[in-house]
């Protein structure tokens, strides 16, 4: 791929983008032999995939994939800390990536029509996006609105993850062109919808930039269960440098 | 001559999907020289981003190449514009059908809630399948199942 010249605030956008694929990519091939059912273990390394393609063409226009990918400190990745976040139940990875997919569909569609740097990968990557939410809202109708356990198990899900949903609408200096706020409206609407429609309570909207919520993840700020995700991506490609397939 | 080295790079198989070549797949950008005899640099657009066979199909057309008396080959990967599935070829289709895979349906991608054309069954060719799952072996399949002869089957997933 022929990479154009970034300036320094794409560079940190190239690192933020790249770093929540790779990021939730490691996640969610963390299921690999744990899925409950086998077309699941399929599905979720299909995701996995995906990302990591988009990890790889967004890495590559910042520097070397690898280096950037396995030589990096906790405090250098711009991930969020929604991908981050351990996978805990199905119902919990469910959650992580209805959130997760429906904000990266909507912000996929505004650089693609941006025309700048990530336009190209973003246009490419957004039918992928699609059916990343499409496989999301269909486990959410039917884990919220299945069984008592799956509707708890959901619900709690929802609970415990939406506080890292303001972070997704933080202005990313290098994505000009974007609109966080419309981005929010946006998210919020697709969110609440498939919600309501999977008999699951709606939390109040994301906190708003201005009120404290949790983030920092695009200035490397990261929450605990981070340093051991990295140790396990990471510790192969530091043990043997250079080691290659 | 650059006719003759498109053609050999478009008849290079799928890695994964060999019964089709790159030329059906509408992957195959575009085959430039700038000299006679010069290096020869080929543009390759991947399916789905993260689809692991881009890599395998960049080295068999430089192997493929080469042993055509071509010296040097540079094999580019290009995003834009994007790879659909509308880019299969008729023959393409044609050949994935036959193979047991159904193909993509025109027009782009299909979901949940929205009204869809069926996909007919490859081996008896009964329109009434169902979804198993949206993902299947390789990045860009979907798994159904015929509610006729009660066959599970492939569908590449539109895009």
């Amino acid at each position: 791929m022929t990479a154009p010249a970034l300036t320094e605030s794409e560079r940190e956008a190239a690192l933020a983008l790249g770093d929540d694929a790779l990021i939730l990519s490691h996640r969610l091939a963390e299921w690999a032999g744990h899925a409950p059912v086998l077309e699941e273990e399929v599905a979720l390394a299909n995701l996995a995939l995906d990302l990591l393609g988009q990890a790889r063409a967004l890495l590559s226009l910042a520097g070397d994939e690898d280096e950037l990918a396995f030589r990096r400190d906790a405090r250098d990745f711009r991930n969020l800390q929604l991908v981050e976040q351990p996978n805990g139940d199905f119902a919990h990875t469910v959650v992580r990536q209805l959130f997760h997919a429906t904000w990266q569909e909507l912000l996929y569609a505004q650089l693609a029509a941006g025309g700048g740097p990530f336009a190209a990968i973003a246009a490419h990557a957004a039918p992928e996006t699609r059916y990343h939410r499409d496989h999301a809202v269909t486990w959410t109708l039917r884990l919220g609105d299945g069984t008592a356990e799956s509707h708890a198990r959901t619900g709690r899900a929802v609970r415990a993850l939406w506080r890292f949903t303001g972070e997704l609408f933080e202005p990313v200096p290098g994505l000009a062109g974007t609109d966080p706020g419309g981005l929010r409206a946006a998210w919020t609407e697709r969110v609440t919808e498939t919600l309501r429609a999977a008999t699951l309570p709606v939390p109040e909207a994301p906190p708003p930039p201005t009120a404290w919520s949790a983030g920092g993840g695009r200035r490397g700020i990261h929450t605990e269960p981070f340093g051991r995700l990295l140790a396990e991506m990471q510790h192969l490609h530091r043990s043997h440098p250079g080691a290659a397939w | 001559m650059v006719t003759r080295l498109a053609a050999l790079a478009g008849a290079v198989p799928d890695p994964e999907l060999p019964m089709v070549t790159l030329a059906d797949l509408g992957v195959l950008r575009s085959v430039r020289r700038g000299h006679e005899e010069g290096p020869v640099v080929v543009e390759l657009a991947p399916t789905w981003l993260g689809c692991p066979a881009v890599e395998t199909m960049a080295e068999d057309i430089r192997r493929t190449l080469r042993a055509h008396g071509v010296p040097e080959v540079t094999v580019r990967t290009v995003l834009d514009p994007p790879w659909r599935t509308d880019d299969i070829t008729a023959e393409g289709r044609r050949k994935l059908a036959a193979a047991g895979i159904a193909p993509p349906r025109a027009g782009g991608p299909v979901f949940v809630g929205l009204p869809a054309p069926p996909v007919p069954c490859p081996r008896c060719g009964s329109t009434d399948t169902t979804v198993l799952s949206r993902f299947s072996g390789t990045l860009c399949r979907a798994l159904r199942r015929c509610a006729a002869c009660r066959e599970p089957f492939d569908h590449m997933k539109e895009r």
